[in-house]
């Protein structure tokens, strides 16, 4: 059986496992019918033209663990920001873990999409925002809103900052050969509130696993949001992420993507500017090896006059890793005024590394400021001559350049701590120690 | 101040077609569509031998299979195929040897043109090979040409007399099968330009051809070929206006550069196709393709200026195969009303220490659609590829659009790739500098328009530069933003 087919018939298994009555599930159903007809997106799309889903989809996945797995905390500590106290929603081959969790109700709302979808109180809220802002023409998030029932649900209200950076923590245990996971994520920040948030998927065996994750964020009115992926998966990890980012006048909205490891990563990050005044940041840093491969495909949507975006991605690549960077900045008749940038730069580390850059405007408004750039190109071997004529062997001093290369994306990360972190990972993928800290 | 922006806006609008006129002379056309019998009929028409009869249907076939690409920025109304005769040709056939011979309708035409031939002949030192619907008329300085051992003459002529060299290099850099339209060209192409310039011999005056659509619902499918033997030199200059007309005109030629070793092609157009009224009504489809090949050390550049055209798909590309080959692409698009443009350029880095430099300027007014579409592709084995890339868009009112669509894969560690475009404007504060010095919107425009396309101009030929220039100012003047 095809696994587009398994997805199709699993769905009455899901139905068991859920309250029908709760107020998606008709959506859930709409979604199934769209998955249905548009199938798994393939290469002759102009969006997936540089990457291939086939050889992901034609392993046979498990889409719900047989058994519950316990992880021990000192096992996995190292993969939490355990310097700081934090709010954690912590999941283990997408079932909830509570021995690992940290959540609140206390002021704001740090907890579960299946506890948010189940419960009276939270309709509201669920009716109001839930798969609002995704396109729902696209299939990917299709399939995961069909799957839609267990995620983190963020809700911070009026006024109110977030004063523990939260932390969205997905497992995969290794139990199951193969497991496919559709974690499904909601933050709504109401006006004037502010969160950062931190969200990751490790598995800790190697084995196949895939995520499609969708996220929803919505920042109201002069809301602020900080969001960190940190992307550093075994090799035999896929994740498709799609993150959808709804901003209204005067919030600021900072995405920074750290894809460091994993098999095959597709993000896909849209960003629709319903306000005046937004400010959008998007940054990422990719670090790939092996036969890695990531697609970033990112749009940011100006509808509105007087706002701003920023967009920078490094990308470095060593052996037959493969970085793929579609940017689209589209830029509305009504958003005079904007101010878009957008910047990519990559280095090739070996012969067989490739990288595939199409940074694209679209603009239909004259009184705008909009650029973009875009590089490819290696490491200047007079400066690594110049290090190394100083005594500084030559691993340490590509190193020092590749980590040179990246720092921007890295100066704006908010959290001193995962800075820190990232830093360190940096260090790690490269193979050296940097001798300082930022 | 001589205008305001209303005034200015409308009398942009309702400028007609500075070059619209219709010439009447008597041509022989087929009936409308397109089929097998077709293709043969214009085969048999130019007494074409028989590999090019069969080259020609193959096309044909492939053509059948093919779709229609949507993949554009541009929305038009697909012509239908059927609905066009694949074939005029004034009827006087005859060869001209010199201009009194040559039918004073047409001479007129030329005047209007501002491009009278025994002017050309007398100033630039220019060889026209003139196009009119298809045929050549008239070609000049044929024999300056001849004594260095260049060819220069129309495609059918050439399949006559050189077929080995017609045969060897035609479908060699565009395939027959690889676009709809460029299959759909071999197919039907009616003549077209064909020039080969010997070894070591550098073309001693610029090659030219003009061409103009001219009979009413007849497409034109022009083929030219250029080949640049080892160490040779050659510029090719190709300009055409066309006159109004109500219903959508096909326009898609073909166009092939071969430069072999160590030579060098510079290929310039100005493009004034019809571009449609003020209401986006009529106006000629121009869907060409373009592309050229570079040998070990050969270069080609491509100049392009596009002012015309309801929708302009054209992409002239560079395939460097050769080590140490040179690819240069210069273009400014100018869209304004109804105007569409997706134009750009594809650099293909084969060789090793192949370069390229892309510099495109596009500049929308009214409510046109500007696109720039690129791609620079570095394959494995080209090492120590370079590349360059700047475009430029310029905005003029609110309701137009600037697009760019660039496409960098890089598959070579030592390739190194600049790819930088910006969005803008004409400022206010320039307009206004301008106008306190006593020069009207309209001027300090054009000003600014010319400033920003200076690149580009500068690397065309002389007399086409100046023609440009004019070319720009005519079709650009749009509102103050």
């Amino acid at each position: 059986m095809e696994f587009k087919e398994k997805l199709l018939a699993s769905h009455l298994a899901l139905e068991e496992r859920i309250e029908l009555s709760d107020p998606v599930h008709q959506t859930r159903l709409e979604s199934l019918r769209t998955f249905e007809l548009k199938g798994f997106p393939s290469r002759k799309e102009e969006a997936w033209k540089y990457t291939s889903l086939n050889p992901l989809i034609r392993e046979d996945y498990a889409l719900f663990p047989k058994s519950e797995s316990t992880i021990q905390l000192k096992k996995v500590k190292k993969y939490f920001l355990y310097e700081i106290d934090t709010y954690k929603v912590v999941f283990i081959d997408g079932v909830y873990s509570p021995f690992l969790s940290d959540t609140t109700h206390d002021g704001l709302d740090v907890c579960l999409m299946s506890a948010a979808l189940s419960k009276p109180k939270y309709s509201h809220l669920i009716n109001t925002y839930f798969n609002k802002t995704t396109d729902v023409n696209d299939s990917l998030t299709a399939l995961n809103t069909s799957y839609a029932h267990e995620g983190a649900y963020v809700y911070i209200p009026k006024n109110t900052v977030a004063e523990k950076p939260i932390e969205i923590i997905h497992f995969s245990s290794g139990n199951e050969k193969a497991l496919w996971l559709q974690p499904r994520n909601l933050v709504v920040v109401d006006q004037n509130a502010q969160v950062q948030i931190l969200e990751r998927h490790q598995s800790l065996k190697e084995h196949n696993v895939v995520t499609n994750s969708v996220t929803e964020i919505y920042a109201h009115k002069d809301a602020f949001v900080d969001y960190y992926k940190i992307q550093n998966d075994l090799n035999s990890a896929s994740l498709i992420d799609n993150t959808y980012i709804s901003q209204e006048s005067n919030s600021t909205a900072r995405v920074h993507t750290f894809s460091l490891g994993g098999e095959l990563i597709r993000n896909n990050l849209n960003f629709y500017l319903k306000g005046t005044h937004c400010d959008t940041t998007l940054k990422g840093v990719t670090l790939l090896k092996d036969q890695q491969h990531v697609d970033h495909y990112t749009l940011v949507d100006h509808q509105f006059p007087n706002c701003e975006s920023h967009q920078d991605y490094k990308g470095v690549f060593s052996d037959t890793s493969k970085g793929v960077f579609n940017g689209k900045i589209h830029v509305d008749k009504k958003a005079q005024k904007t101010n878009a940038f957008q910047q990519n730069n990559n280095i090739l580390i070996d012969d067989k590394s490739t990288v595939n850059t199409k940074p694209q405007l679209e603009i239909y408004a004259d009184d705008v400021k909009c650029s973009h750039g875009c590089t490819v190109g290696q490491l200047d071997e007079d400066a690594l001559f110049y290090m190394q004529s100083r005594g500084i062997p030559k691993k340490e001093a590509k190193a020092l350049m590749t980590y040179a290369f990246a720092n921007n994306v890295l100066e704006s990360v908010e959290l001193p701590i995962l800075k820190k972190r990232i830093n360190k990972l940096i260090a790690n993928k490269l193979g050296v120690n940097l001798g300082f800290d930022l | 101040m001589a205008y305001t922006e209303e005034e200015l806006k409308k009398e942009l609008e309702t400028k007609e077609y500075e070059y619209g006129f219709y010439t009447d002379i008597d041509s022989e056309t087929f009936p409308v569509g397109l089929n097998e019998e077709v293709v043969r009929r214009i085969s048999q028409k130019k007494q074409e031998p028989e590999w090019m009869t069969d080259w020609r249907l193959k096309a044909y076939a492939a053509w059948k299979d093919m779709k229609e690409p949507d993949w554009a920025n541009v929305q038009y109304k697909k012509p239908d195929y059927q609905a066009i005769s694949y074939y005029s040709a004034p009827k006087k056939k005859d060869q001209y040897k010199s201009l009194d011979e040559v039918d004073p309708e047409l001479l007129k035409t030329f005047e209007k043109l501002g491009i009278s031939i025994d002017e050309q002949k007398k100033l630039a030192g220019v060889a026209v090979d003139i196009v009119m619907d298809s045929v050549s008329v008239a070609t000049t300085f044929k024999e300056t040409l001849a004594e260095k051992g260049i060819i220069f003459c129309s495609i059918s002529e050439a399949i006559q007399e050189y077929p080995e060299l017609v045969q060897k290099y035609i479908g060699s850099v565009i395939p027959i099968q690889d676009n709809y339209f460029a299959a759909l060209n071999s197919a039907v192409f009616s003549d077209g330009s064909f020039c080969y310039i010997p070894k070591g011999v550098r073309c001693p005056m610029e090659l030219s051809t003009y061409f103009r659509i001219n009979q009413a619902g007849t497409g034109q499918f022009e083929r030219t070929l250029v080949i640049a033997d080892e160490s040779s030199y050659v510029s090719y200059l190709e300009g055409c206006t066309a006159p109004s007309r109500d219903e959508n005109q096909l326009h898609a030629a073909v166009v092939e550069l071969i430069a072999l070793d160590h030579a060098e092609i510079k290929y310039s157009t100005v493009q004034n196709w019809f571009p449609g009224d003020k209401n986006g009504k009529g106006g000629v489809f121009n869907f060409v393709t373009k592309r050229g090949i570079c040998h070990k050390s050969a270069k080609i550049s491509w100049t392009q200026v596009e002012t015309g055209s309801a929708i302009t798909w054209k992409y002239p590309s560079c395939i460097l195969k050769g080590d140490d080959s040179i690819g240069e692409f210069y273009s400014i698009a100018l869209t304004n009303n109804f105007q569409q443009a997706d134009t750009g350029t594809k650099m293909v880095h084969l060789g090793k220490n192949t370069k390229s430099t892309i510099i495109s300027k596009g500049i929308s007014a009214g409510k046109s659609q500007n696109s720039y579409r690129g791609l620079v592709q570095v394959h494995p084995r080209a090492t120590h590829a370079r590349n360059f890339s700047q475009c430029d868009s310029l905005l003029m009112g609110n309701q137009c659009g600037a697009h760019t669509f660039p496409y960098i894969e890089a598959r070579n560690k030592t390739a190194q790739i600049e790819h930088e475009a910006t969005t803008s404007k004409i400022g206010e504060d320039q307009i206004f500098y301008c106008n306190q010095r006593g020069i009207d919107p309209e001027k300090a425009i054009a000003l600014v328009v010319n400033g920003f396309s200076k690149e580009v101009l500068s690397k065309l030929p002389m007399e086409f530069a100046v023609e440009a220039q004019k070319l720009l100012e005519i079709s650009l003047e749009g509102s103050v933003g």
